[in-house]
């Protein structure tokens, strides 16, 4: 397999972001250790998606420093690719070409390549507008694979997909993700969404980390009675219920 | 085949309305309804333009005036080029210069005439010049703005992906900005259409805007019909043939335009 990389080690220290009065983000302390794939899951409007702007470099923290490799991320980083909620292919390129700008120096070969580990080679010269949400969404995926990103970053990418492509989308992206190591952080409102992918699950609430919760399930992951348990963890988190009962309820 | 189908049919009901009324002409002219030496008949027209043809003027008329057209089109188009991506992209100059081309746009094209012929004389240069001058406005303001409408988010996708400058340009505002920029170029031409006969009314002796004057000084009525017959014909021509080119470059479009055409009729 051409397409491969080791994961990114990401440190977030102290990173506050404001828009004028308004604190979206409050002295954050995160760490992503090589490989690792985290979900950050919150309400909207809690500053999951600013955050991973920041990590993404498309914005500046006003306090603190997000560190890649021990290096403070400035702008955009070659190694962090990011698939956005809107799959964003450029209608006036065709499919093979809309994951080419992904690929380093334009690499066609290494385009071909991602196309095929999101199994849509046989689409390389239509047009974005003749495919459907789910295949866009693998086309974009495929172009952020094709850089050989050590991180991807992922804003919310399934939820405008309906229910048995974005199960299939989340297949994909494990395996995928298996294979390659590199390091992942998958923005959602979505919990069984996070539960199914990552390692660790992170609850931002008004800005701030409420909870920070490993998930051992083994991989592939099963919707079964253990997946449940997490779901119901951290939504009754989210929804603020009083979770404590639960867990112990459970998992005894 | 089907295909050939739907655009015979296309074509042909934007024909019907202009053929009824050379009908009705007819009928009124034989029927001495209009008086012939002010308005002559369909038939006196066509037999006027068979007889430029005959004698070898005619060609030599269109040919004049389509090289002053696609010269003046050519040049005021890769200078509205130049400055739309200058003034689209880099927001310092269009703070400079813009104001000026808005102000100067605004100048009606008969005003440039005289002025022309003082500094360059009644030459191919200043017609040329004069339907660039023409041509660069509409093409110069829709790709502006079509290079300041690209879509935020899809530029994000250039910068994630490490695209700058003129990377930046060629693939992501040039692109985005070609469905406007056409917009553009077809108004353009028929600016570039009307110019010409500003340009060749000021002066020339040879040409489809001379043949006007040419027609109104010798007093033959059908001289002038037949020329704004041609001028109307090669617009026509011209802008489809432009619309052509424009279809097949923009064919990943997925608008309103090409669904209709897609399951026309």
């Amino acid at each position: 397999m051409g397409i491969k990389s080791i994961g990114s080690h990401l440190q977030v220290k102290g990173v506050g972001k404001r828009f004028g009065n308004v604190e979206v983000l409050k002295r954050l302390d995160l760490e992503i250790k090589p490989g690792e794939f985290i979900a950050i899951v919150g309400r909207s409007g809690c500053g999951k998606s600013t955050l991973l702007r920041l990590l993404a470099g498309l914005d500046v923290p006003t306090e603190g420093e997000v560190l890649l490799d021990g290096e403070r991320v400035n702008g955009i980083h070659p190694d962090t690719r990011i698939l956005f909620q809107d799959a964003r292919l450029l209608p006036w390129k065709r499919v093979i070409d809309n994951v080419q700008i992904g690929a380093r120096n334009g690499d066609k070969a290494r385009a071909e390549e991602a196309l095929r580990l999101v199994g849509l080679e046989h689409k390389a010269k239509e047009w974005p507008s003749v495919l459907s949400g789910g295949q866009r969404q693998r086309i974009a995926l495929a172009r952020a694979l094709a850089g050989s990103p050590r991180l991807l970053l992922l804003d919310e990418p399934l939820s405008a997909l309906d229910a048995l492509t974005r199960i299939e989308m989340q297949e994909l992206i494990e395996q995928i993700w298996w294979e390659q190591q590199f390091s992942a952080i998958l923005v959602t409102h979505d919990v069984s969404e996070a539960v199914a992918l990552a390692d660790r699950i992170v609850l931002i609430q008004n800005g701030a980390i409420a909870i920070d919760i490993p998930v051992p399930l083994p991989r592939p992951r099963e919707r079964n009675s253990d997946f449940a348990y997490y779901e119901k963890l951290i939504l009754d988190h989210l929804m603020e219920r009083g979770a404590p009962a639960s867990v112990s309820a459970v998992s005894s | 085949m089907r295909q050939w189908n739907k655009n015979f049919v296309v074509t042909g009901m934007g024909l019907i309305i202009p053929v009824s009324i050379v009908i009705l002409w007819h009928i009124f002219s034989v029927s001495g309804l209009i008086a012939t030496n002010i308005m002559p008949s369909p038939l006196k027209i066509v037999s006027t333009i068979v007889d430029l043809f005959r004698e070898g003027e005619l060609l030599e008329h269109i040919g004049i005036t389509l090289y002053r057209v696609s010269m003046g089109f050519l040049l005021g188009t890769a200078i509205a080029l130049l400055f739309g991506v200058l003034n689209g992209y880099f927001r310092t100059i269009r703070y400079l210069l813009d104001p000026l081309i808005q102000a100067l746009r605004n100048i009606p094209s008969l005003a440039w005439v005289p002025l022309f012929i003082l500094w360059m004389g009644i030459s191919e240069a200043s017609k040329i010049s004069l339907i660039a001058l023409g041509v660069f406005f509409p093409v110069y303001l829709n790709l502006v703005s079509g290079i300041q409408g690209v879509d935020r988010r899809l530029l994000e996708v250039g910068w994630v992906h490490g695209y700058q400058g003129w990377r930046l340009i060629r693939h992501f505002f040039l692109p985005s900005a070609l469905p406007s920029f056409f917009v553009g170029l077809r108004s353009g031409l028929g600016l570039g259409w009307m110019f010409v006969v500003a340009a060749e009314i000021m002066g020339a002796s040879k040409g489809l805007g001379f043949l006007l004057t040419d027609g109104q000084t010798t007093g033959r009525p059908a001289i002038i019909i037949a020329s704004i017959l041609l001028f109307a014909m090669l617009g026509k021509l011209t802008d489809y043939l432009l619309e052509l080119a424009g279809r097949r470059i923009l064919r990943w479009q997925d608008s309103y335009e090409s669904l209709e055409r897609r399951k026309a009729l």
